[in-house]
């Protein structure tokens, strides 16, 4: 699913002018930097942390989703969650494995998500309260991810540009399985356009807020856009995203909770109404709805599992034993 | 660390005709369920006929800080190549 | 009738497993099982699908997929017992699986050349699915049955939990006399060939179980079966007729 713009990575760095410029001048080149190449600590530190993020992101955004698997109203929409919600657990397990690359294990990126050290989308700490948070969800959550994800296709970080590929080859189905969803709602009885509306309105806030604080706050957005880990700009892509997703409403005739929402012909994209950062930083800083029980979801995964992970370790030493017992 | 779940590298073939090719990595702790676990996260979209698991500790890699002496001398070998050679046009394709 | 009613049990068999492994999801031990369980829900859900589909069409009243699995309560489901016993943990969901997929892979063997061609379709497909399932779900029974004391003890309490069900399996039950479905009662040899082979490299040992539990074909259930069909039909019978 989606990173949201990178959260505290320090991008400083200690490394001679002369190796610095010549990093850049390989990125600048648009060289790909794989993970044995020399590159500046605070280039391998900023990928650690936003791939980290991002692949937290992926695995606790299970969650909310996986909260309506159970509950799915159809057999076909029970496939296609289930589907969708298996390959968030699959972008997670490429996006580790591309920062395993950079000398950091999963085990240890896992024990910081748990701990509440490692960040991970905010959008995930709002509840999913009815059906139809499955339709915006795929059609917003996602479709914002996708506006942030296709940029990082080119990253300059091979391992992360080619998970990044593969992810959106995969998520291509997402959006549309949940504008489908919606659709159905929009098309249906009043209660279902009803739930409709309602999760639009609290869910398109929290999607623009996916894109990160504006430019002109975002701390460590010019160093990552000067090494290419990052192409366009939090409001460049929020604004793009708001572009796309107006008609996208309009044609569902779902109403946007944002009175100020309107084209301007000048810069050729619609303005929006001010977005609420405090309420944005309270989730990113831990006091969203759902915060603490993302983490003790995945905390209880991980501990309840660790009896499982132990045992297959024990066996593999047995098999091993018994193997080389036979030669 | 003795107690993490070893890294193994997955390569899938992805039609009979073409080569293994390098995909990603994934945690298991034997070859089985490597295998497996190859199987279920990188096969879902029929992305393949083969899988290889390698122990990621098993991959001997070049130096990257050898890359100029490895593959920097091979560049002006032109003569390694069909267009070094002038061979008349009338005599055709060769 | 018989055949509808037959059809409707496999069907129910195979989503109330599906349901309950995909209950998993984002919850496993490990992320690489994470992607691993809703393959194989995937799987039992698929099959389900068309197995409503055809039996909804030999009934001819017009109940599609989403009727037949929304609409009927615990007393109209016709699965056996152990396909609905809760997921308890690892060990339990893995022997579960491995007990089903043990049955079906040679149940849909011999029906691969089933008189009816929508049986002998599934047939072909879903016999693959479950040797995936018996390998997945075995290799686990193996590892944890020969891992650590504690995860021997807790697949020995699996066993212990669970072998009590597998006998119905075997029960003929709507099936009766059906030719284009197989006698489930001769499924029995290839079922315990596999399972014997497993459980001795997992150092499990076949128990002897007092009395098999049963009912399921007749609709008496478990206590849980109506907590996850409550949960699964929710949102379908807050909304009667409505499309999604």
């Amino acid at each position: 699913m989606y990173s949201q713009g990178l959260i505290g990575a320090d991008g400083s760095t200690e490394e001679t002018q002369e190796f610095l410029d010549a990093f850049q001048k390989r990125i600048d080149a648009e060289e790909k930097i794989e993970p044995n190449d020399p590159m500046p600590e605070g280039y391998r530190r900023t990928l650690v942390r936003q791939i980290g993020q991002h692949a937290h992101s992926e695995i606790v955004g299970m969650l909310p989703e996986g909260n309506w698997i159970t509950r799915a109203p159809s057999l076909r929409r029970k496939a296609a969650l289930l589907a969708k919600v298996q390959d968030e657990g699959g972008h997670g397990l490429y996006l580790y494995s591309a920062a395993e690359t950079l000398g950091v294990s999963r085990e240890q990126m896992t024990e910081e998500l748990l701990s509440g050290k490692a960040k991970y989308s905010s959008i995930f700490n709002y509840p999913t309260l009815s059906w139809a948070d499955m339709g915006t969800i795929g059609w917003l959550v996602d479709g914002a991810a996708i506006m942030n994800q296709i940029p990082l296709c080119r990253c300059s970080f091979g391992p992360y540009a080619r998970a990044m590929i593969r992810v959106c080859k995969e998520e291509s189905f997402h959006q549309r399985q949940g504008y489908e969803i919606v659709m159905y709602l929009a098309r249906g009885t009043k209660e279902q356009r009803d739930m409709a509306q309602d999760s639009l309105n609290r869910w398109w806030w929290p999607s623009l807020m996916m894109f990160g604080p504006h430019d002109a706050d975002s701390a460590h957005s010019e160093q990552s856009m000067e090494w290419k880990i990052k192409r366009f700009s939090n409001d460049a892509l929020r604004q793009k995203f708001i572009d796309a997703t107006v008609p996208q409403a309009e044609f569902l005739g779902l109403t946007l909770p944002d009175p100020d929402l309107k084209w301007n012909d000048e810069k050729g994209g619609y303005d929006h109404g001010p977005i609420d950062w405090d309420e944005f930083w309270r989730v990113v800083k831990g006091d969203g709805v759902m915060n603490r029980d993302r983490v003790k979801a995945r905390k209880k995964a991980w501990d309840d599992g660790a009896w499982v992970r132990e045992a297959a370790l024990a066996h593999a030493v047995k098999r091993e034993a018994r193997m080389q017992a036979a030669e | 660390m003795a107690n993490e779940t070893p890294l193994w590298e997955v390569f899938i073939r992805p039609r009979n005709g073409l080569s293994h090719k390098h995909v990603g990595s994934l945690h298991a702790a034997d070859e089985v369920l490597a295998l497996n676990a190859a199987r279920d996260v990188y096969t879902r979209r029929s992305e393949g006929t083969s899988i290889w698991v390698v122990r990621s500790s098993q991959i001997v890699a070049s130096d990257p800080d050898q890359a100029e002496e490895n593959f920097e001398p091979t560049g002006d070998k032109i003569y390694r190549h069909p267009t070094f050679y002038d061979i008349p046009e009338e005599v055709g394709h060769m | 009738m018989a055949l509808f009613d037959a059809v409707l049990e496999l069907a129910d068999d195979h989503l109330v497993l599906g349901h309950r492994i995909s209950e998993w999801c984002g919850h496993a031990p490990m992320l690489e099982e994470d992607l691993a369980m809703p393959n194989m829900a995937l799987d039992l859900i698929g099959t389900a699908r068309v197995l409503y589909d055809h039996a909804g069409k030999l009934e001819g009243q017009g109940r599609d997929e989403d009727v037949l699995a929304y609409t009927r309560g615990e007393r109209e489901y016709r699965n056996c017992l152990l396909v609905e016993r809760e997921n308890g943990d690892f060990a339990v969901t893995m022997l579960r699986q491995f007990y089903f997929a043990a049955f079906m892979e040679p149940y849909w063997q011999a029906a691969a050349n089933s008189s009816d061609a929508v049986i002998a379709g599934v047939a072909g497909k879903a016999v693959k699915e479950m040797a995936y399932h018996i390998r997945h779900a075995g290799e686990w029974v193996i590892r944890l049955g020969d891992g650590t004391e504690e995860s021997a003890a807790k697949m020995r309490d699996a066993v212990d939990e669970l072998h009590r069900y597998t006998g119905e399996l075997f029960e003929e039950g709507a099936a009766e006399g059906e030719d284009a479905l197989p006698s489930r009662a001769s499924i029995r040899p290839a079922w315990e060939a596999t399972v014997a082979g497993v459980f001795a490299e997992a150092n499990l040992e076949m128990p002897e179980v007092r009395y098999a539990q049963t009912g399921g074909r007749n609709g008496i259930h478990g206590e849980a079966l109506g907590h996850m069909l409550a949960e699964m039909q929710v949102l379908a019978r807050a909304h009667p007729g409505a499309v999604w």
